[in-house]
């Protein structure tokens, strides 16, 4: 016990901080997901065949390719691109990006393509009435959008948006290849310094099942509060 | 676009998805069997058995692979007693931690899955098989395994390709699978695009077969 000691003798607080690292990374990551299915949703359900094709090639290079290669290519890659993108605008110093920043957008563009097939379903799924309906009581695109779709897409999303959550939060382990020290990396840090990785790694499957636990009581409130209607 | 990498690289990638195949093939064998057994287990009963089996798929759906590889590998190590049995000669092999870690995870999601699929079954069809005087035992072999493989199919599809992205973790236990090789691959040359494209490619070929093998039986066993 006294290794989990929070102060200079023990990783208490040190595992500490390394959790509230990954859920600042899961929920960033999702958020950076959302964006990108507000993106790809739309383009998935158009009926411009090229913007279909985007949408697809997206979703299914995404959900094909293992997250670590995703990773590694932004943990390779990102810095190369951001320099050459600076370097059109006349910037030619050497830049750094973060290990956050890197992490983030990798697992949010993993999550993202997660997150385009639950809305992309769960609109598919609402009746063609509601359309209809909106569309007849005179309600612009904005009110149509806001007032009607998007409170049953999110009734009917919100139980598979959380399997997308749970896959997220697992993802953010693999950032702690590129050194971002969340949970798995400081638990790596540790079993090394201490020689005791049994016990730090459990110690961190713990702390894993103890982020997915609350999130699932947490979103189980938010499915019982958009479903109120029905 | 370094053309002349992408096409040297693509044999040693090429090589390297037979490790990720290998992986993939013995982890499924043992994780079906792994999660038929707690399927079953769920079925039981017995509230012991049945929270036993819930915990099981609990802890491994809920922490991530690559904890679960790491306390195998790195952490099983450190148990003196292990050392002096003959389980030493598997888990010394970073190969074998591996698998055991992927059948154990596959193992839990098959479970879920099959779990489920069994719960579907229509009564009536049980049924029909007792009316017809068959003994409990020949219907779940026969007629309960049989319809609750077909109805998962679609689910497991799911499964075996996520498993085939869950192998590329392997890499981060010093074996040269695909993913192993394509990051030593960019980390000597500094050209991650080039070999993403080519690596990601292989993955994406691997993912469209399993796809479309799931497809065909899906239409080969269908009901109709």
């Amino acid at each position: 016990m006294e290794l989990l000691a929070f102060g200079d003798t023990g990783w208490g607080d040190e595992l500490f901080y390394a959790t509230l690292m990954t859920i600042a990374v899961s929920i960033t990551a999702m958020l950076i997901g959302f964006l990108f299915a507000l993106i790809f949703t739309p383009l998935k359900l158009s009926k411009n065949k090229f913007l279909n094709f985007i949408a697809n090639s997206y979703t299914t290079i995404i959900r094909g390719v293992p997250e670590l290669l995703v990773i590694y290519l932004f943990f390779f890659g990102g810095t190369g691109a951001v320099m050459f993108v600076a370097s059109i605008f006349g910037y030619n110093e050497y830049i750094e990006i973060n290990a956050f920043i890197t992490g983030a957008f990798a697992i949010g563009i993993i999550s993202g393509a997660y997150s385009t097939e639950v809305f992309r379903g769960a609109i598919q799924s609402i009746d063609k009435g509601q359309f209809e309906a909106a569309n007849v009581l005179g309600l612009n695109k904005f009110g149509k959008f806001f007032k009607i779709i998007l409170p049953q897409t999110l009734r009917l999303a919100i139980p598979n948006l959380s399997n997308v959550w749970q896959i997220t939060l697992k993802d953010t382990s693999l950032i702690s290849v590129t050194g971002l020290v969340e949970i798995m990396r400081q638990s790596y840090i540790a079993a090394g310094s201490t020689r005791d990785p049994l016990f730090f790694y459990s110690f961190a499957a713990v702390l894993y099942l103890l982020l997915t636990f609350v999130s699932m009581k947490l979103i189980n409130r938010l499915e019982i509060r958009y479903s109120r209607g029905y | 676009m370094d053309l002349e990498l992408m096409i040297n690289s693509f044999p040693k990638l090429l090589t390297a998805s037979v490790i990720t195949l290998k992986l993939l093939s013995v982890s499924l064998i043992i994780g079906l069997f792994i999660g038929l057994f707690f399927a079953i287990l769920r079925l039981n009963k017995n509230i012991f058995i049945n929270r036993f089996a819930y915990g099981y798929s609990y802890v491994f759906r809920g922490t991530p692979l690559l904890v679960q590889i790491f306390i195998i590998y790195f952490g099983l190590g450190q148990i003196e007693y292990l050392r002096s049995t003959v389980l030493w000669v598997i888990l010394k092999e970073p190969y074998w931690c591996a698998i055991i870690a992927f059948a154990l995870n596959t193992g839990a999601y098959t479970s879920e899955i099959l779990r489920s699929a069994f719960q579907t079954i229509k009564p009536g069809i049980i049924e029909a098989g007792k009316s017809l005087g068959i003994s409990n035992k020949v219907i779940f072999y026969k007629i309960q395994i049989p319809v609750a493989i077909r109805q998962s199919l679609p689910a497991y599809g799911n499964e075996i390709i996520l498993m085939m992205k869950g192998t590329s973790l392997a890499s981060t236990v010093t074996i040269m699978d695909l993913t192993g090789v394509a990051k030593y691959i960019i980390s000597t040359t500094f050209k991650p695009i080039e070999v993403f494209i080519v690596a990601g490619g292989i993955y994406l070929f691997m993912t469209f077969i399993i796809h479309n093998v799931i497809k065909f039986l899906e239409k080969k066993y269908s009901f109709n």
